[in-house]
């Protein structure tokens, strides 16, 4: 039976940076100053910052160990569902360390950085081709930031309309930042119930919509990893009422260059570059969350977008805008690398990385369902939900079993979230991993399954391999010590 | 997680089907969350209470718990007005583990004290979590 990745072995201690070091010793040497000396005023004077004394070896070795303890996605397999955590091509980072492109001064007028303008215009026009909508701003800097983006667009159409409204529609499946951002627009979300079949029931829909709701908000494929099949009917109820539909692009991955989402209905959708378009992510960023359109509501997007007249690409803002949502072009690097990846992988690529994501999860589910409770067994898309259901009887929780994955050299899965099923597992495998890769994952899965029956402490105590174990999440949430 | 058997669900208290209790006391009405909630929660570790003073109508949100699992909100099971906040809940939520119903939440002066009769007694309530 395979083990996965983990192994025990040697994990190097290492102090914090304080604890280290001599009084008097530096990584480099300083030249004899040769400027005369000279009084300071008294204010400026005082007890200097509290610096370590090291040598350049003691700070590599540092760093060097912390990076050791850490686990990436170029370390191994993240299924982290919700997050799409796939690899990050290296060629990414080539093009986004080009000299060319690190040395463009952000304060340049658009006549000396035509190149780096060019980039996000063209940019700009590959993500609305990806999504079927007309006008796309790179300004927002990540997934939340796009949806409240998306929200002052809603708010900026409705008071365009003479009339600003007081409510949204919230699927219960929703990310908790949907409802933030609303909130944060002074909407009230209105909290939908998912149907039996785990999406959105369209009754529901068609009784709650009216005309004080600016819209509604909607993840598609939902946070179940499930296609909400109704969505061109909620949309057509949600339109007749005068309101706008918002697709949360959390989980592009499992249909990008497949589904249009205009003709879904879509009015307003953002993207996670650092999920679905490759760019890193973890560990806080940065990432890019692009705002997408159709062209009634082109006029409000966030500025500067970028044109292009046939000679000159430029800075432009369009007549209603909500305005900056960013210094600068965005989180410019990011989407450079993103850029990338879409020249590189083309549109026949970026259609079968969506197929093989949603291919892989559909492995995981249909291998794995009879060992762990599945919550909706559906036909599902680049993830899938499972629960602790049948480990309660052993007293084993989600938490134990995804500790225990850490032991054997996987990066847990998304735990109790979706809050509509209890305990729940959420494995997102991506396209990145390979048909082996996923075999061993699945041999782990079912391991761990007979040992929560045969031998639950193991899993209590789990992670036994790490340079820290089982953490008391308890007492660093009710007692945090942020100061070292 | 506990079996419906094995919760403690005293017969002094109402209960809501968002597993809020209530029990009136002379003409207050003390709420706190039942043996159920916080054993689904997990351990709480933030409690976000109203001010004395603000108003409700039943059924409205009240605060929110925060355990190492989720966030919740709390809804309140009867209207009225907050006369008093449970302060020791401010650096010791755990109470709401280790003692669920003498760990309140909030106390409240109903608009109308009949409004408890409302909620589901002891026997409602276990037939409420056992559909669950």
């Amino acid at each position: 039976m395979k083990n996965g990745p983990g192994r025990s072995g040697l994990i190097m201690d290492e102090p914090l940076l304080w604890e280290k070091g001599k009084k008097g010793r530096n990584g480099m040497s300083i030249p004899e100053s040769d400027v005369p000396a000279a009084a300071l005023a008294d204010e400026l004077c005082g007890e200097g910052p509290d610096f370590p004394d090291l040598s350049e070896v003691e700070v590599v070795r540092h760093y060097t160990r912390l990076s050791q303890w850490n686990f990436g996605v170029d370390t191994g397999m993240y299924p982290l569902g919700s997050c799409t955590m796939k690899y990050n091509p290296k060629i990414n980072e080539k093009h986004a360390g080009a000299e060319e492109i690190t040395s463009a001064h952000p304060l340049l007028d658009d006549e000396y950085c035509q190149g780096t303008l060019r980039i996000i215009y063209e940019l700009q026009n590959f993500l609305a081709e990806i999504t079927g909508l007309d006008a796309v701003s790179v300004q927002p800097a990540a997934g939340a930031h796009g949806e409240l983006a998306g929200m002052l667009i809603f708010d900026a159409y409705h008071q365009n309309k003479g009339k600003k409204r007081s409510k949204i529609l919230m699927p219960d499946t929703a990310h908790g930042t949907n409802p933030a951002s609303a909130a944060l627009c002074g909407y009230k979300p209105v909290p939908i119930k998912s149907g039996e079949r785990g999406i959105l029931d369209v009754e529901q829909i068609r009784e709650l919509m009216d005309e004080e709701t600016a819209g509604i908000m909607i993840t598609n494929p939902n946070t179940l990893g499930l296609f909400e099949e109704n969505i061109r009917e909620i949309a057509e109820i949600v339109h007749e009422k005068g309101g706008l539909v918002y697709g949360d692009g959390a989980n592009m991955n499992a249909i990008m260059g497949i589904v249009d989402l205009k003709k879904c209905g879509v009015d307003v959708l953002h993207l996670n570059l650092h999920k679905t378009f490759s760019t890193p992510h973890g560990g806080g960023g940065p990432g890019a969350g692009p705002v997408c359109v159709v062209e009634e509501l082109k006029k409000f997007l966030p500025s500067p977008r970028v044109d292009f007249d046939g000679s000159t690409y430029k800075q432009v803002e369009d007549t209603a805008s909500i305005g900056r949502m960013h210094g600068f072009h965005g989180n410019y690097g990011v989407l450079v690398r993103a850029f990338c990846y879409i020249l590189t992988m083309g549109a026949e690529y970026l259609e079968k990385a969506s197929q093989y994501a949603v291919l892989n999860a559909s492995y995981v589910k249909v291998k794995l369902k009879d060992h762990l409770h599945l919550a909706y067994d559906r036909p599902c898309m680049h993830e899938a939900v499972f629960s602790d259901k049948n480990q309660q009887e052993n007293n084993v929780s989600t938490l134990d079993i995804a500790k225990r994955l850490m032991d054997c050299g996987y990066h847990p899965p998304t735990i109790y979230f979706p809050l509509v099923v209890p305990g729940a597992i959420m494995i997102e495998p991506t396209e990145t991993e390979s048909l082996e890769e996923l075999d061993t994952f699945i041999e782990v899965v079912k391991k761990i399954v007979k040992e929560a029956e045969t031998d639950p402490d193991l899993l209590h105590n789990s992670p036994s391999r790490f340079k820290v174990k089982r953490l008391d999440e308890t007492q660093a949430a009710r007692n945090p010590c942020l100061c070292g | 997680m506990k079996e419906v058997h094995e919760l403690n669900l005293p017969e002094d208290v109402r209960y809501t089907k968002d597993h809020e209790w209530a029990k009136l006391t002379g003409d207050t009405i003390k709420i706190g969350i039942s043996d159920y909630a916080q054993d689904q929660m997990g351990d709480i570790v933030f409690v976000e209470m109203p001010d004395v003073g603000d108003t409700f109508e039943e059924g409205d949100e009240f605060g929110t718990l925060e355990s190492v699992k989720a966030v919740s909100e709390l809804y309140i099971p009867v209207g009225g007005e907050v006369v008093a906040i449970n302060e020791e809940l401010e650096d010791t939520p755990e109470l709401l583990n280790q003692d669920p119903y003498g760990g309140w939440i909030v106390e409240i002066k109903p608009k109308d004290t009949q409004e408890i009769e409302q909620l589901f007694d002891r026997d409602a309530y276990l037939g409420v979590l056992k559909d669950e």
